[in-house]
């Protein structure tokens, strides 16, 4: 069963720097490294000490609110070192691979089970850590049955690794993940995939499918979540990356933690843009120099897309969630008149001597620079343009700045996560940092509502 | 390298003044600023604060140079010194050197003493808050000189800029977070601090109240006229002007409101940029015309007489409402200021309409002096937050009915 779904408020943030639909090999990573801050709102009790060794699969660290829920090491290898922040905080669990990998065997899986066995399959294998809810965009909490279960088969973010690509020939994992994420939930899952592609989860059993079109972000689960069942007061639902499920659905089928992806190397500052086969938690500079980025070059190094990524050293490492690596040029320099002279080389939602709308299929080559200073709110009716949600965006940040609870609550801060204020953020006159605003008004309910 | 790194030193070496945001407002002026983003959204849209005032400030551009013609027109007209140019808005006459020296020289001061008194507090404010200077003040300090009649002494504007600007905003906190339009403010202020200046008949062509005083002294001069229509009509005494003089802005008022036609124009402008709401502007000109049309309607029930007081204002076709006064100017420049108006699509609708509706409402009946633009956004503006409050919790609802409806 499939439904339309069509939005029009969005932008298209057209990009140089695409990745081409060749997989490599990535250079397999010596090191690896897993972050509990990628598990936001997670406390770590630390398992794995400095010096243990651990099979791909081995518990790294639980949840100290839920001892049940594991989180494992991508690879097999000596822990060499536990980078600690601030009142030992733990920052960085590092491990050195080895060349030959081992897996834990968590055995195959009886499809057939019932939502306890299952559940507990998830939690002890690590791959809980992938399930996602809603309100709050943090690791579902695993005593919560989730009214439905979203998962988003279309990636519609600025250089977005294309999920028809990475997904191909991927179809019986896939299958089996959605198959047990279905007894999870009271609800289905829902599927989104593009109109026009040619998905690899459009023809899944045991979900609802759904065709979206329109410009970003259509792609994003917030969108999809909106329009097929917003969250209400009291309801949890959860959400799933597609490229995730891969993982899941291997584990279910032959009892091995495997946490290869291919992740898509993008930007305009790549040489030759495309696809790795890689390990989450592997080193970046195992992917960005051959071919690609510039040694000594002013770059952005992104885990993620250009929107909702995380900033990374070049000797940084691969998020727990992404599936792309976006350089981008930084733009820490000053402009001659950059504020009133007429603008060709950059995108704007205005037409006020920016003149970005002459060429709507033009990709840019934009850069950090910020474009102007932070000031307060002023102009109004900008962020409704790119935001499909059925919620008032400059209202429900205005009241995550002043923390006012209920106002959260009353406008809709149940449905949203951060990634949802990506475009408002990108178009925002003032540059206020829209999706901190977010995560800090998540963060406050969280701790005060829960 | 030269300036761009010269002034960057500067700015690192000076990294920790206090009065660095006074640097920061020349700097950033010159310089598009080197910051970059954080975590969040790694690239930015081009658009920035600066960018979209100063798009306001060339929409308005046409309006203060036509001004400064008008300026030196009416002057020369009024002194007899020229006749009316045959051609109107087309016509040679009106575009002469002369009228253009008389204007220049009138209204650069007014400019001048705008930007530099409001700048200088908003500076002044920047430093002791240790914020940087928020661009407001540049679209607020050109639409002052253009709502104000032309012989404003600059001593006054001066004193109402300064009020205007601490209890207009910086009281609230500064750019975005006023209730009031602060152009307006200071208009009001000087409205209602000097009413025997500004509301007399006088003030709006150059020359005429000192003609006046010259009067009085016992000079044996002519007197004046600086009447604007909308004066005229108050006292029933019907238009001296034609339609077309109206509508291309060769009538006495304020320095940029006459001109509807380039109004017009700059308000098309800042719809294609994007910049000005459609929604303020076309609700606004629907709310007058409704409202000109019940007057119409009045007067043609014969439920008011000529005798009346207001039955020149009452009698004006409605659509003439449009032409004349500050209407225009005040739809497209003041009401759609985005700070002050309403945030929400709907309730820029409702407020437009209701800035119209009551612009010529007050108009028609305002006793003191025949205009009702300025007290009609004023007192939208304070109306503004409760139109989208009610809005808001039009979405708030529905949420709520999604749970209620579940429950069930």
């Amino acid at each position: 069963m499939s439904k339309d779904i069509k939005i029009k408020k969005g932008l298209d943030i057209k990009l140089v720097g695409e990745a081409e639909k060749a997989t490599e090999n990535a250079i397999i990573s010596n090191f690896y490294s897993i972050r509990p801050e990628d598990f936001h709102s997670i406390i770590p009790k630390l398992v794995a000490k400095e010096g243990t060794r651990v099979k791909a699969g081995e518990t790294l660290f639980y949840n100290k609110d839920n001892e049940a829920m594991k989180f494992v090491s991508p690879v097999s290898g000596e822990i060499t070192e536990v980078q600690r922040g601030p009142r030992r905080r733990i920052d960085a669990i590092k491990i050195t691979a080895d060349k030959e990998q081992s897996y834990v065997d968590f055995g195959k899986f009886d499809l057939a089970s019932d939502a306890e066995k299952t559940k507990a399959h998830l939690l002890a294998s690590g791959c809980w850590s992938f399930i996602k809810q809603r309100p709050y965009d943090v690791v579902a909490k695993a005593d919560v049955t989730p009214k439905d279960i979203f998962i988003s088969g279309y990636a519609s973010a600025p250089l977005a690794a294309d999920l028809d690509f990475t997904l191909a020939g991927k179809e019986a994992e896939l299958q089996a993940a959605v198959t047990a994420l279905s007894k999870l939930t009271t609800g289905s899952v829902h599927i989104s995939v593009g109109k026009n592609s040619n998905s690899p989860l459009a023809n899944l059993q045991n979900a609802m499918t759904y065709k979206v079109s329109g410009p970003h972000p259509s792609g994003n689960v917030g969108t999809l979540i909106n329009k097929v069942n917003p969250v209400n007061k009291g309801e949890v639902v959860w959400t799933v990356n597609a490229q995730d499920l891969v993982i899941i659905g291997e584990l279910l089928l032959t009892g091995k933690f495997n946490a290869e992806r291919i992740v898509a190397l993008t930007g305009s500052s790549v040489k030759k843009p495309r696809y790795f086969r890689t390990k989450l938690g592997s080193e970046i500079a195992t992917m960005v120099y051959d071919n690609g980025v510039e040694r000594d070059g002013n770059h952005r190094f992104i885990s993620g897309n250009v929107l909702t990524g995380k900033q990374v050293a070049p000797d940084g490492y691969l998020d727990y969630y992404s599936n792309v690596i976006s350089v981008i040029p930084e733009g820490d320099d000053y402009e001659f008149f950059g504020w009133n002279k007429p603008i060709f080389n950059k995108i704007s939602t205005s037409r006020a001597l920016t003149f970005s709308w002459l060429s709507p299929k033009k990709k840019y080559d934009l850069n950090t620079n910020t474009n102007g200073e932070h000031r307060a709110f002023v102009t109004t009716g900008t962020y409704e343009e790119v935001f499909p949600l059925d919620i008032y965006p400059m209202q429900i940040l205005k009241a995550c700045m002043y923390q006012d609870l209920d106002e959260m609550e009353a406008l809709g801060m149940y449905e949203v996560a951060p990634e949802d204020f990506a475009l408002t953020e990108f178009v925002c006159v003032s540059k206020q940092p829209h999706q901190k605003i977010i995560r800090e008004g998540l963060d406050l309910m969280l701790k005060e509502i829960g | 390298m030269g300036l761009k790194q010269n002034l960057h030193n500067f700015r690192q070496k000076n990294k920790d003044k206090k009065w660095l945001p006074a640097f920061s407002a020349i700097h950033t002026f010159l310089f598009l600023p080197n910051e970059t983003t954080h975590n969040g959204t790694h690239i930015k849209a081009a658009d920035d604060l600066k960018r979209t005032m100063n798009t306001v400030i060339m929409a308005m551009v046409p309006c203060l140079i036509f001004g400064m013609f008008n300026a030196g027109y009416q002057h020369h007209l009024a002194f007899g010194e020229i006749t009316q140019a045959t051609g109107g808005f087309f016509s040679a006459e009106f575009w002469t050197l002369d009228n253009f020296s008389v204007g220049f020289w009138k209204v650069i001061p007014l400019v001048i003493v705008s930007y530099v008194v409001g700048l200088a507090i908003e500076i002044l404010f920047a430093i002791k808050n240790s914020h940087e200077v928020e661009e407001g003040y540049l679209v607020t300090g050109m639409l002052v000189p253009l709502i104000i009649p032309i012989d404003t002494p600059l001593w006054m504007l001066a004193v109402a800029v300064a009020f205007g600007v601490v209890i207009g905003k910086e009281v609230f906190g500064g750019t975005g977070m006023n209730i009031l339009n602060p152009a307006l403010t200071i208009r009001a202020f000087l409205f209602f601090a000097y009413p025997t200046w500004m509301s007399g008949d006088k003030v709006w062509v150059h020359g005429a109240v000192e003609q006046d005083q010259l009067i009085a002294a016992g000079k044996n001069v002519d007197a004046i006229s600086g009447e604007t229509i909308l004066g005229s009509l108050a006292q029933n005494k019907g238009a001296n002007y034609d339609i077309m003089d109206m509508f291309f802005g060769l009538i006495p008022g304020s320095v940029g409101e006459t001109s509807t036609l380039l109004i017009l124009l700059g308000g098309l402008f800042l719809i294609f940029a994007k910049i000005g709401s459609w929604r303020i502007m076309l609700s606004s000109v629907i709310g007058a015309l409704v409202m000109g049309l019940i007057f119409n309607g009045v007067v043609a029930q014969e439920w008011i007489t000529e005798s009346s007081k207001f039955y020149g204002l009452m009698s004006t076709t409605f659509w003439q409402h449009l032409l004349i006064g500050g209407f225009a100017f005040g739809t497209v420049f003041m009401a759609t200021d985005p700070v002050t108006a309403a945030q929400t699509n709907k309730g820029k609708w409702i407020y437009g309409f209701l800035v119209g509706f009551i612009s010529i409402m007050i108009r028609v009946f305002n006793p003191a002096y025949p205009e009702g633009v300025m007290l009609a956004i004023l007192l939208m503006n304070v109306f503004a937050p409760t139109i989208d409050h009610y809005v808001v919790q039009g979405n708030v609802k529905k949420r709520m009915k999604r749970v209620k409806a579940k429950v069930a």
